[in-house]
């Protein structure tokens, strides 16, 4: 205990660096730090969101006009995706557990450039208030929803500027995180740590970064150009000179389909270091979830025109991309069957992380299937732009994002803060959002194939009781976030003193003090011949 | 890793390579010039891609580089080629 | 370098930073990658109209601005050599011919712009929506943003060189240590790089 006590006192949360306090949080250069800073901020915006999103589900309590206005609606919408999508899943676990996690795991001191990862953090936030500017400034909210369609785009009298800037910027902050981390897992690997002894989360993060390098510059340019065509008319997007706005969403989707890569890698990344610990075995197919990952990232990459189906693309096209579609299936399928075999035969130690990391995957698998199901381009044309929609990509990319978000939180709280967070409350604020999350967005699985179309404030009567529960659910969810969130702030502050590795993992995070020194390791370790990142023998 | 000893590439070689990519510049105006109908584009990109070739593997080093530097450079290039390919299968096909 | 105390100590990596900078390279690729794929489209849907616009750019200050280009990253790589060989003034007269011919490719480049300004030919222009055809409104379109986001890479080339001259006069930059010099040179072969894929496409259509 008094051990424990002093390790929280040589920290990294108590170093004392150039600055003190607050100053010494947004200037500091420590991947630790970043990696909170990114933590608060993006919890801060998630809430946001949140409340914009409950809003929303308000609003289609019942028919007709209940809280707000169509046009409002649209805003709401709008400005959820925006910050869902560009300031929260993109970032999110990479730029959280990717920057705290990332250089323990491979027995570095710290990422290759710590001060770009600042400066990430620094474009995070001034993209953030960019956004925020085109809610509260000029003249009015934007209303084209987070894809910002052409022609729309540059013809409403919404402010979109800002907003398309802010993007740009977000882009930016998320390309130097990724940049940082290939270097950093070239070049500063501890001695031995070959690539193939790498833990999978450091893997996933790898790719991951290479989709953040390469696909975030061709969004970057749509979105210049979008402005460019707002400020100036030079026809690209604008089919009164010529253009044509299904150009657009060939750009905007190059980007924007593998956007979702960058969330889910990760994710499975976390996940797949939460179930071999709590399962207390070596994982499952170690190679084949390496190989997974970077086919993932592939063939993700390739994918984008499913979201463009009845947009008027070619045959030719639609049947290329179909088929695409689907292979991203086989690989993240093996993903599932790899983390199925892990838990075979362990000793599994049921605890908070493990709970979180299992409705992961069940969560993942119903995302997974229903994708199919729109990837396939009959059923498409009779589910595309109905709530359907909008059920699959939430159960992928929140359900992803949240589930493997707090399987990450809880599983490596005890090492961020040094204490231990607390199990009751812990899977209280489990099973409520579990609860909530599956009646806020199976409703709306059944609502789209009766023909509900997403993004209207108004509905036909007939589909009122399956909106409801969707209602309700949403309330259940926001309560079970509260839980969680209360738990684990009240847990920072009292829980009990947390000893270096309680969960008996075996990557190389857990062999460093909790919370880990300010240096991370006093020595570099060396990684044996026969250490493994999942050694359970 | 900081006294790794560099290879010092002599400036003769910078000489010719730029000769090379001059000589290729004038060839490229040279040919669009003669009416060649489709064939016009896929000359002066055929000799806009020996420059860059030439460009990345002289001027950028990546003959004297590690090889997985120009792996990488070589995947994004093929990975910006499949990604015009997958959309022209839109718009050849519509 | 300011003081770094609070911050990890980490050694010297030639490599990384080379890597970062081929990294950041690839980004921008990409970036033009994507005005490229708009560029081929549109080529494509409209052959004729991009053959009667592109015959309205100056062949010959396109073929200029080339070589210059081409000698000045000649230049630059050179420099490399000669930093390596702890030759200091040579790299620096080197660099020096690299920054003028770079502020030369932009005079020539504002002339070229400023002309095409004067014939009414500017995005959004009336004259060009009365007696264009659409195709030859977008051929501009594209020559502008495309030329004009390249001549911001010049003149964000230029300051990285001038950062570089500035850092081997206070002897930051030396034979054992030459990174940002090495970057900088990586950064100007890239805009060299894509004005090789520039002035065919748009000066060359004849």
């Amino acid at each position: 205990m008094q051990e424990a006590q002093s390790a929280l006192q040589a920290s990294y949360l108590h170093h004392q660096g150039r600055y003190k306090g607050l100053l010494g949080w947004i200037f500091s250069t420590d991947h630790k730090r970043i990696g909170l800073l990114y933590l608060y901020s993006i919890t801060t915006m998630f809430v946001v969101g949140l409340l914009l999103g409950l809003a929303m589900k308000f609003e289609l309590l019942a028919p007709g006009k209940t809280i707000m206005e169509a046009r409002d609606y649209n805003a709401t919408f709008t400005v959820h995706g925006v910050i869902m999508i560009f300031m929260i899943v993109i970032p999110g676990l990479p730029a959280v557990f990717g920057n705290f996690l990332l250089p323990l795991m491979i027995g570095a001191p710290d990422v290759a450039f710590p001060k770009i990862n600042l400066l990430s953090w620094w474009f995070y936030v001034a993209g953030v208030f960019l956004v925020l500017a085109a809610l509260l400034f000029g003249s009015g909210t934007p209303d084209t929803g987070w894809t910002f369609y052409a022609p729309y785009s540059f013809k409403t009298g919404t402010n979109m500027l800002p907003a398309i800037f802010g993007a740009f910027v977000l882009g930016f902050s998320s390309i130097l995180t990724g940049l940082n981390f290939i270097v950093t897992i070239h070049r500063m690997r501890a001695p031995g740590m070959k690539w193939m002894k790498m833990p999978m989360f450091a893997w996933t993060l790898y790719g991951t970064a290479w989709i953040q390098l390469l696909a975030t510059p061709v969004v970057g340019i749509t979105l210049v150009l979008v402005a460019l065509e707002r400020i100036f008319g030079i026809g690209v997007f604008d089919p009164a000179l010529g253009g044509d706005p299904i150009l657009y969403q060939h750009l905007f989707w190059i980007y924007s389909h593998p956007a979702v890569y960058i969330m889910i890698l990760p994710a499975m990344g976390a996940v797949s270091e939460v179930i071999p610990t709590f399962s207390q075995k070596h994982i499952f197919g170690y190679k084949a979830l390496i190989i997974s990952t970077m086919a993932i990232a592939f063939v993700g990459y390739l994918v984008w025109g499913h979201h463009m189906f009845t947009a008027g693309m070619s045959g030719t096209a639609q049947y290329a991309f179909s088929l695409l579609t689907f292979l991203v299936a086989i690989p993240s399928a093996i993903k599932v069957f790899n983390w199925i075999s892990t838990m075979y035969k362990g000793s599994i130690n049921l605890k908070t992380p493990f709970y979180w990391a299992s409705s992961f995957i069940f969560i993942f698998m119903i995302g997974g299937f229903t994708g199919l199901v729109l990837g396939s381009l009959a059923t498409n044309v009779h589910l595309h732009d109905t709530a359907f929609v909008v059920a699959h990509f939430h159960y992928i990319v929140f359900g992803g994002v949240s589930f493997s978000f707090f399987a990450a939180i809880h599983y490596w709280f005890p090492k961020i803060y040094g204490r231990m967070y607390d199990e009751h409350w812990a899977k209280v604020g489990w099973i409520m959002f579990f609860i909530g999350f599956v009646s806020l967005y199976t409703p709306m699985f059944y609502l789209g194939m009766k023909g509900m179309p997403r993004r209207y404030y108004d509905y036909l009567p007939e589909y009122h009781g399956a909106n409801i529960l969707s209602t309700f659910g949403s309330w259940i969810l926001a309560m079970g976030f509260l839980v969680i969130v209360v738990n684990l702030v009240r847990s920072a502050r009292k829980g009990e003193i947390a000893v270096a590795n309680p969960w008996k993992g075996k990557t190389l995070e857990w062999t460093v003090p909790s919370p880990p020194p300010f240096e991370n390791f006093k020595e570099i370790p060396v990684v044996g011949e026969k250490d493994g990142p999942y050694n359970y023998e | 890793m900081s006294n790794e000893k560099h290879h010092i590439v002599p400036y003769h070689v910078y000489v010719v390579i730029l000769g090379a990519l001059l000589i290729l510049t004038f060839a490229s105006i040279g040919i669009t010039s003669i009416e060649l109908g489709s064939l016009t584009v896929a000359a002066a990109l055929f000799f806009a891609v020996i420059k860059t070739y030439l460009v990345l593997i002289y001027f950028m080093h990546l003959k004297y580089d590690k090889p997985y530097i120009g792996i990488m450079v070589g995947a994004v290039f093929l990975l910006f080629i499949v990604v015009i390919i997958i959309t022209f299968l839109d718009y050849l096909y519509r | 370098m300011e003081s770094t105390h609070h911050a990890h100590h980490l050694p010297y990596d030639a490599e990384a930073s080379k890597i970062g900078m081929w990294l950041f390279i690839f980004t921008e690729l990409l970036l033009f990658g994507g005005m490229f794929i708009v560029y081929s489209v549109y080529r494509y849907l409209n052959p004729e109209a991009f053959h009667l616009a592109g015959e309205e750019l100056n062949t010959f200050i396109g073929a200029v601005n080339t070589v210059i280009l081409l000698v000045s990253s000649m230049t630059i790589a050179m420099s490399t050599s000669a930093i390596q060989k702890n030759d200091i003034r040579l790299t620096n007269i080197l660099l020096g011919i690299t920054l003028i011919l770079a502020v030369v490719f932009l005079f020539n480049k504002y002339f070229e712009w400023s002309a095409k300004f004067s014939h009414g030919i500017y995005p959004g222009s009336q004259e060009m929506l009365g007696t264009m055809s659409q195709g030859e409104i977008l051929f501009f379109g594209l020559y502008f943003v495309m030329t004009g986001l390249h001549a911001l890479h010049i003149l964000v080339g230029i300051a990285l060189i001038t950062w570089t001259m500035i850092e081997l006069k206070q002897k930051k930059i030396h034979h054992e240590k030459y990174d940002l010099l090495e970057n900088s040179g990586l950064y100007w072969h890239l805009v060299d790089l894509i004005w090789i894929f520039l002035f065919p496409l748009f000066y060359l259509i004849h």
